[in-house]
Order: C-alpha cells, then structure tokens, then sequence
C-alpha cells in the first residue's frame, strides 16, 4: 500500500508522508480484518458441509440392512466380486447415495438460486410449482407415451418451463416475487399435483413404487444410466449458475441500482431462471419432485454465511439434506421403506414455521 | 503524486475514451465526514471562468410509463464539475427526469447523451464505469455487512474473469474512509440507523468511482444533521474530484444552497434553471409549486430561503 493514491498528501507535498502511508495502511489493516472472519467461517462452512456429505454418503452405501465392510467396498469398486455384497452396494445402495447427491444438488442449487433471484424465501421452485411441472411432464411421458430416459427429461423439461413461465407472467414490477406470484404458485403446484395423480390413476399403474416417484419424489430402482444423466447435467449447469450467480449480490440491491451498476438484469433473469428450471427439470425426471429441498437449502445456506446469496453452499446443504433423508427414509420404520420425499417434506414444515418466526423473511432483500 | 499516478483507481479501461477527469488524482487525503465545509469553497468553484462542455445532457427526451407521459420533451445541459439539483411537486417528473439520465428507463423521444454518446446506445457495464446513480429506496440485503455491500460497488470494473485488485481496494478503502465507515467495515447493513444506511449507499456509489453521480433524493428521511452530512459529503466530492452530481431533493432551502444549477419542474417540464438566485423567486415558487411566498436572502450562505405563506389561487 506504500504508493496507494489514497494516502497521497495535499498539493504543497508530493511524496508521500510517513504519516499518511500510516493512516492509510491502518485503513488496509482494519479491512483486512473485516474479511477475515467471513471468509474464514465460509472456508469452515464448505469443509464441515463436505465431510459431513462423504459421512453421509458412506453411512447410506454401508451401514444398510445389510452392512458392507469400507475394505470390501473399495475391493467391489475396484472390481472385485464379493457374492451379496457386490449386489447390494453396486445396485441399491451405492447408486442410491450417489444420486441423492446430484439430486440433492441440483435442488439446492436452483431452489437458492431462485430465492435469491425473486428476492423471495417462498420462490423456490418446489412452492411455486415447477418442480411439479417438470413431474407432470415426465409422468405424462412415461405413463401415455411409455417412454424412459433422455425423453422423460425433455417432458419434464417442458413441464417445467410452462409452469415457470406462468408463474413468472405474474412478477412484480420491481422484480421481486410478488405475494400474487406466490399464491398463484402455489394455486399451480396443487393443479399440477392432481394432474399427477390423475395420469396415474387413469394409467391404472400398478406399480405403487412407481407412483411415489412422481408423486413425492424417491430413490427407488435408481439405475447407473440415470445417474450418469443427471451427473452429466448437472456439471454442467450448476457451475454455470455460479457463474452467473456472480451478479446476484448487485442484483439483491435492487432492480435499478443492480442496472445502475452495470448488471444486465433483464438478461441475468432470463440466463437464472433458464438454468433454475433447467436442474431442477433434470433432477426430478429421474427422482420426482422431492418435496421441499430446493425451499430448505436456501435458507439453511444463508443462515450459515449470511449476506451472500450462497448457491454453492445451498447446493452442498441439498446433497446433506437428501442423503440424510434417504437414510432415514429407508430405516426410520423398521420393515417399511419411506420415499425420501415423506422426510423432506415433514423437514419442510418446521424450516417454514421457524422462517416466519425468525424476524425478516426475505434472502437478499428488504 | 509519485509512483502512484500509473496505478490511480479510474474508470476508465483501455478500450474507452479517456474521461475528461482523472478521478484519482484530485483526492485529498480522506479524513472522514466534514459537517460543515466553507461556504468560501463553493463560490470560489463557481467562479471558475472556464466551462467544459457538458459530459451529460437531456436532449428534448419524453419519458413515460405505459401510457403516460411523465417527462414531455426536457432539454437539459448538466454542468460539468458541478451539483445540478432538481425541484418540484410531488408527481412533477423529476425521479423520472433521473432514471432517464442514468438509462433505467428508455427515452420515448428524444436522447440522453454521456460524453457525446446516445447513452441507450452504450452497453451497461460501460455507463455504470461513468456514471453512478442511488435510487430512491435500495434494498438493504439481510446480513451483509457494511464492506461487503460497500465492495459491490466495484462491480461494473469487473468482467467475468477479472478478480479483485488493487484500484478496487483503494476505491473501496477511500470509500469508506471518506464516509467515515472505516470503523463500522464489519458491521451488518441492517443494523445500522437510517442515517448510517445512508452513508453507507453513498460509499457504496463512491467505491463506483465514477466521474457522474446521480441521486434520488439523498436525504430524504434524515434529520437535518445527517442532512447536512450527506450533502456536505457531496459537495466535498465535487470540490475533490471534480465529479458532476446530479440529485432530486424536497427541501427548498437545502437545495438553494447546495445547488450550483438548479432546475424547476413542474408537470414533467423544466420551468426554470440557473443560479438558485434566479431560480427561485416568489413568480417561480407560484408556478412550480401553485404556493404564494416570500423569499429572503440567508444571511450566512446568501442563498435564497423560501417563505411559503398559503397556496396561490
């Protein structure tokens, strides 16, 4: 800081006093100290949030009904065959924590996102009924076209970015989600659900598994194709929402002075909520619509690094929420296996009640 | 100025046209909030023989919302290096006459032209590297502390793949500095009073850096202390760095005296504009504001104060 220009002294002198780089220096230091507590409880966040999530997900794939060893698990993925064990960990457990993982994320990441982008805690996509959307247009695929894979996606897609346009068709003109939005979102999200249930009902399915997906959201008969899907899509959309998630922070200011200082806001909104409805789309094709995680983990992930819009994190706290879920799902009951999305959802409820209490609602806002 | 002439923090980048200013060079040492600047310094300003030619101006824009015309064809040469404020009625188009000089909302005819140039025609980012503006109402983000919000207003010297660096640092130390928020870098935003918000607003768009500044009714909600503060703030950045200041303001009496240019509206017309010694007379205070009154001469500041007596029939 020796040469800054802010310690530069009145016209009569034209070096640089002693003094002056001083005061100027202590300015530095003061700062310096600013940022060294949130960054550090940031560092700290993201490190306790990962080990909490390889925690998790080893507890899911090994310490099931039936438990494999951490030696015989690194043999079987390795290549080795261990009769059962192999079974078990390759076909059920494994895939199943790997994929609450990216659905975790994915649902995190967009849920946070949203809210933030809204300026809203209650606009994330489950509430206002595009993860529903994006149910509706797979069930619709799979049940009357029959189809499976990349198509399902491409309906749940379509579901999705209808839902999300009827709703956003509603935004305030300040940009933010308007209560109207909110309600007519949430109107949608129970239209949208008892279009499910009809499609299912006149499918007659059989299959009650099958139901539960597109229904609340579950792990069950998760596949490695499925997996590799998701994975695919999501490394891809979610480090582009944190691309563009750089300009949130300006954007949490405002509309006028987000564009007053530089940010394209028609743009970032589109480019957002593009890629919102894009990963939540992508997960709920193959998992459903698992209820509430994209409303959880925006609020969990500001509470734990306040200020920031924290789509990273959001997403980390998603894949924590999921895999933790799932477990409890499948061994909370003894002898009945829960979709993960009955747990998510009764999650939901007390995270809201406590966002009501808690004294201003809004992430990044007012 | 030594070494640190190479590395000033301007906002200019290497593709733009070079400001008329320097920004960094002017600053003096920042030692915080002065409440109560000479009045001496802002005559002697004033009587600089030399006018450049104006880095903003209105050139019979109309603005409306939807269907209605809120600004009707306002011709306005800001003054260079000087405060331009701008009265009027409640409703009269003045924050609107704003947003259009700051490219928030798209002229229905006419051009607003920074440095020559249609400023709808510039991208974004360019503008907000020339020309910052304070809306009327921010949203003050749940937890985030004073450095942080105060950081984001080094955002248009940012691409996408350019981190921080030291002209930001700078911007953002004097920033504070000069607004006295040193001490409160850590502090979170909605902590703050209102007269603190505000300071903080403004070395936010201080930390912007930028040769223009724009501000919607600055003061509005603060008791006259804070009052005097902002506005102390903003003729210190006018007398420092040359920076040309535009601002809506209510009250009559602070806009008389801290007014370099002032500017009349009344029904989304400019009904007069010049030294407030001209501008305000009881003939204009009758058509601007429909209200009969005197005015007197302060005797300190020698600006007309404004004595409102019943409203004009």
């Amino acid at each position: 800081m020796a040469t800054s220009t802010t310690d530069a002294v009145p016209a009569p002198t034209a070096t640089i006093t002693a003094s002056g780089t001083t005061a100027s220096d202590a300015v530095a230091r003061h700062l310096a100290a600013a940022r060294r507590g949130p960054r550090r409880r940031r560092a700290l966040v993201v490190g306790v949030l990962l080990l909490l999530l390889v925690a998790l997900v080893l507890v899911r794939a090994l310490l099931g009904d039936y438990r494999v060893s951490f030696v015989d698990a690194i043999a079987i993925i390795g290549g080795e065959r261990i009769p059962g064990a192999s079974f078990v960990l390759m076909e059920s457990t494994l895939p199943r924590a790997v994929m609450a993982v990216l659905a975790g994320a994915a649902f995190g990441a967009a849920g946070s996102a949203f809210q933030v982008l809204l300026r809203n805690p209650l606009a994330s996509p489950d509430v206002l009924g595009i993860t529903l959307g994006a149910s509706a247009g797979a069930v619709m695929a799979v049940v009357t076209f029959g189809v499976r894979g990349t198509p399902v996606t491409l309906a749940a897609l379509a579901g999705a970015f209808g839902a999300a346009a009827l709703i956003l068709s509603q935004a305030g003109g300040r940009g933010g989600a308007t209560g109207r939005m909110v309600l007519v979102g949430v109107a949608l999200a129970a239209g949208l659900s008892a279009v499910v249930h009809w499609v299912l009902v006149r499918a007659s399915t059989h299959q009650a598994q099958d139901a539960l997906i597109w229904l609340s959201g579950s792990l069950n008969s998760v596949t490695w194709a499925e997996i590799a899907r998701l994975l695919a899509l999501d490394a891809v959309l979610i480090p582009l929402l944190l691309v563009l998630a750089s300009a949130l922070p300006v954007l949490g200011l405002g509309d006028d002075l987000a564009a007053g200082l530089g940010v394209r806001v028609g743009r970032l909104r589109v480019g957002v909520t593009a890629i919102v409805v894009a990963l939540v789309a992508s997960a709920t094709a193959v998992v459903g619509p698992i209820a509430f995680v994209g409303f959880l983990a925006g609020p969990i992930a500001r509470r734990l690094v306040p200020g920031r819009p924290a789509i990273g994190i959001g997403a980390l706290v998603g894949a924590v929420v999921v895999v933790a879920a799932d477990h409890v799902a499948a061994y909370a009951i003894p002898g009945t296996a829960l979709p993960v999305g009955v747990v998510t959802g009764l999650l939901g409820a007390p995270v809201l009640l406590w966002m009501l209490r808690s004294r201003t609602t809004s992430p990044e806002g007012r | 100025m030594t070494v640190s002439e190479t590395t000033t923090p301007t906002s200019t980048s290497p593709s733009t046209p070079a400001p008329r200013w320097n920004v960094g060079e002017n600053r003096r040492p920042a030692d915080g909030f002065h409440p109560h600047s000479q009045e001496a310094e802002r005559s002697e300003s004033s009587q600089r023989s030399q006018e450049p030619s104006p880095r903003l101006r209105a050139d019979a824009v109309s603005l409306a919302y939807d269907e209605r015309m809120v600004v009707d064809g306002v011709t306005l040469d800001v003054p260079t290096g000087k405060i331009t404020v701008v009265v009027g009625p409640n409703g009269c188009g003045k924050s609107t006459l704003l947003r259009g000089l700051g490219r928030l909302l798209k002229p229905r005819g006419g051009s607003v032209l920074l440095d020559g140039e249609v400023i709808t025609e510039l991208p974004t980012r360019e503008v907000a590297r020339r020309l910052g503006l304070l809306p009327q109402q921010p949203i003050v983000p749940e937890g985030v502390s004073v450095l942080e919000l105060v950081e984001r207003g080094r955002h248009p010297h940012h691409g996408l793949f350019r981190s921080w660096g030291r002209a930001d640092e700078e911007a953002v130390a004097s920033a504070l500095t000069r607004t006295d928020l040193v001490e409160l870098a850590s502090v979170p935003v909605d902590s703050l009073s209102g007269g603190q918000r505000q300071r903080v607003w403004l070395a936010m768009v201080l930390a912007q850096d930028t040769p223009v500044l724009l501000l919607d009714e600055p003061t509005s909600f603060l008791d006259i202390a804070h009052q005097l503060d902002v506005l102390d703030l903003v003729r210190s950045l006018r007398d420092q760095s040359g920076t040309t200041v535009v601002m809506v303001l209510h009250d009559l009496a602070m806009a008389a005296r801290y007014a370099d240019h002032l500017v009349a509206m009344s029904d989304g017309r400019i009904i007069a504009e010049g030294p407030p010694a001209q501008v305000v007379t009881p003939e204009v205070i009758a058509d601007v504001f429909g209200v009969t009154a005197s005015v007197i001469v302060d005797p300190e500041s020698g600006t007309p104060v404004v004595m409102p007596r019943r409203r004009a029939s």
